[in-house]
């Protein structure tokens, strides 16, 4: 008895070790102000250098259409004086956000079923594909003749060209699922909706998120550019309508505050939304090198 | 649905009247080919005793993965019948598959879930089969936190959560370093005889056939047939860099180089 309990023993030894020789000594990790540095750094100087091209072009060669980076930022806090930016970003990124959603709602289980049921995948895989790369710009002229200059063609033409990126998505996702995984599952007694809800969506998941981030790109350029061309009183002012109402005066500093205000939301919302969440999911999965 | 699934249902119980002389598996000239394909497996009988560990040896295309996977319920026979009594067997693969969301305690816990283990009894449950494969400490590693021998000893864990019977497992240690697969040569005689599990083992290792099984099955390839079997009176815990061992190995080895010999195409 105590001749078994000693062999247990050092088996129990020989494992630990084995274990421990095999995950090798804890990595240090690098402070979080350097972190933060390291990640903010790079693209704060890039910015800079870009300002500092655009000052010197504009001092040396002078020309006559491009404002400095002075002016257009005395334009950007005019604006922002007069708190007609804030207003115009929470607008859009309303008319964005519930245009994503909604198209977020109607394209996933249409990727579920297209990813599932082969048939239908084959019959309109094509045509999602096309969709994605139709510009959705397109579908602005057709929407304004049936829902007239309202909210509902701007909301259309952002469900025209979200929902063809998220239905991919959630198709590609599914479709990078390792096989084992179905199999272990049928293994563990996993089948039909269990199967789906237990293992194969969790398994998409990172899939699906570049989907989803996809889908809010094409939203928020698809809204941008639906902005620019359905302009009419009845419509609530968004950075679109704002940014072609410069246009209209002849205000080009108007204009280049416009384009910069439209792509801060956008890096702002990848910043602080999709990065994170994405990383998140990722790293959980050892998919990521910490960094 | 397979034959399995219908042995399943018809019943339930039968682990209450399952008498000590029921084979744990029986497979009865089970013949497998998938579509028009050529025939994997040619007429396979086999049965496994509650509690034996048999190992099945064979060289490329003898369908060992194939018949491991009917007895396990994923593929069904062309013809023949496969009978496990009583249980759904669980089934280890080369890789340890295990889901990379979860940590590993939550992996175990999957199982216990899909069993019907209440949710309050889970996670007791689960440090409980992580102990037994001595891996009490790392229950909330996910998986790429853990290394290859510890994620295989993860899968083991959840693979017994199944609480089935009948173990099967698909060249497990296959991907594993030398050393890693020796020491988890030991965990897996100390645990199987721990648990009472009858286990069907396929490698193409015949070393580590013999290191392990109680009976070495030798297989043919193309199509896969029963040649020979071995039994194994070597008392456990064995080394497998014993002399009984070796001894064994070569006459097996003879055999299976026999049969892969016939293979040889013949030159001019």
């Amino acid at each position: 008895m105590s001749a078994s309990t000693l062999e247990d023993r050092r088996g129990a030894e020989l494992e630990a070790g084995l274990d421990a020789l095999e995950l090798g000594p804890v990595e240090a990790t690098q402070p979080a102000w350097r972190r933060t540095l390291s990640s903010v750094l790079p693209p704060a100087l890039a910015l800079l250098g870009i300002l500092a091209l655009w000052q010197v072009v504009e001092v040396t060669r002078d020309p006559d259409n491009l404002p400095g980076p002075g002016e257009v930022w005395a334009a950007m806090t005019y604006e922002w004086g007069q708190g007609r930016t804030q207003e115009a970003i929470l607008t859009s990124l309303e008319r964005g956000v519930l245009g994503f959603l909604v198209s977020l709602v109607i394209a996933t289980p249409i990727g579920l079923v297209l990813a599932r049921v082969q048939v239908l995948r084959r019959a309109f895989r094509p045509l999602i594909s096309g969709l994605q790369s139709l510009p959705s710009v397109a579908w602005v002229p057709a929407a304004i003749l049936w829902f007239g200059l309202n909210d509902a063609t701007l909301y259309f033409v952002i469900l025209m060209g979200a929902i063809p990126s998220i239905v991919n998505g959630t198709i590609s996702g599914l479709d990078q699922v390792p096989p084992l995984f179905q199999r272990v599952g049928h293994v563990l007694g996993a089948r039909g909706l269990t199967l789906a809800r237990l293992v194969l969506l969790p398994a998409a998941l990172p899939g699906y998120l570049g989907g989803l981030k996809q889908g809010w790109a094409f939203s928020w350029r698809s809204l941008m550019a639906a902005e620019l061309i359905a302009t009419s009183g009845d419509l609530g002012l968004g950075l679109g309508q704002q940014l072609d109402q410069a246009r209209t005066l002849g205000d080009l500093p108007g204009v280049l505050a416009g384009i910069l205000a439209i792509l801060a939301v956008g890096i702002a919302v990848e910043l602080l939304v999709f990065a994170p969440l994405e990383k998140r999911v990722l790293r959980r999965r050892g998919l990521t090198v910490s960094r | 649905m397979t034959v399995l699934d219908t042995v399943l249902r018809r019943s339930p119980s039968l682990d209450d009247v399952l008498d000590a002389d029921t084979p744990a598996v029986s497979v009865r000239g089970l013949t497998k080919r998938f579509g028009s394909g050529p025939i994997v497996l040619d007429e396979v009988s086999l049965e496994v005793r509650q509690g034996e560990f048999v190992c099945l040896l064979g060289a490329s295309g003898c369908g060992k993965s194939t018949l491991l996977n009917v007895v396990a319920g994923l593929d069904a026979p062309t013809a023949g019948e496969v009978a496990v009594p009583g249980h759904r067997p669980s089934l280890m693969f080369q890789e340890p598959a295990l889901f990379p969301w979860l940590t590993a305690a939550q992996n175990v816990e999957m199982a216990l879930r899909l069993r019907g283990v209440r949710k309050a009894e889970r996670k007791e449950e689960a440090q409980r089969l992580l102990a037994l494969v001595r891996l009490e400490g790392s229950g909330g590693k996910r998986p790429h936190e853990l290394s290859g021998g510890m994620r295989q000893r993860v899968a083991l864990a959840r693979a017994l959560a199944q609480d089935s019977k009948v173990l099967l497992m698909d060249e497990p240690f296959a991907a594993l370093d030398a050393i890693t697969r020796d020491v988890l040569h030991d965990e897996l005689t100390r645990i199987s005889r721990e648990v009472g599990a009858t286990v069907v083992f396929v490698t193409h290792n015949v070393r580590e056939a013999v290191r392990l099984g109680d009976r070495v099955v030798l297989l043919s390839s193309r199509p896969g047939r029963v040649v020979r079997e071995f039994a194994v009176d070597i008392p456990q815990p064995r080394r497998i860099e014993s002399p009984e061992v070796a001894a064994l190995s070569v006459e097996i080895t003879d055999h299976l180089r026999a049969e892969i010999r016939k293979h040889a195409v013949p030159t001019r």
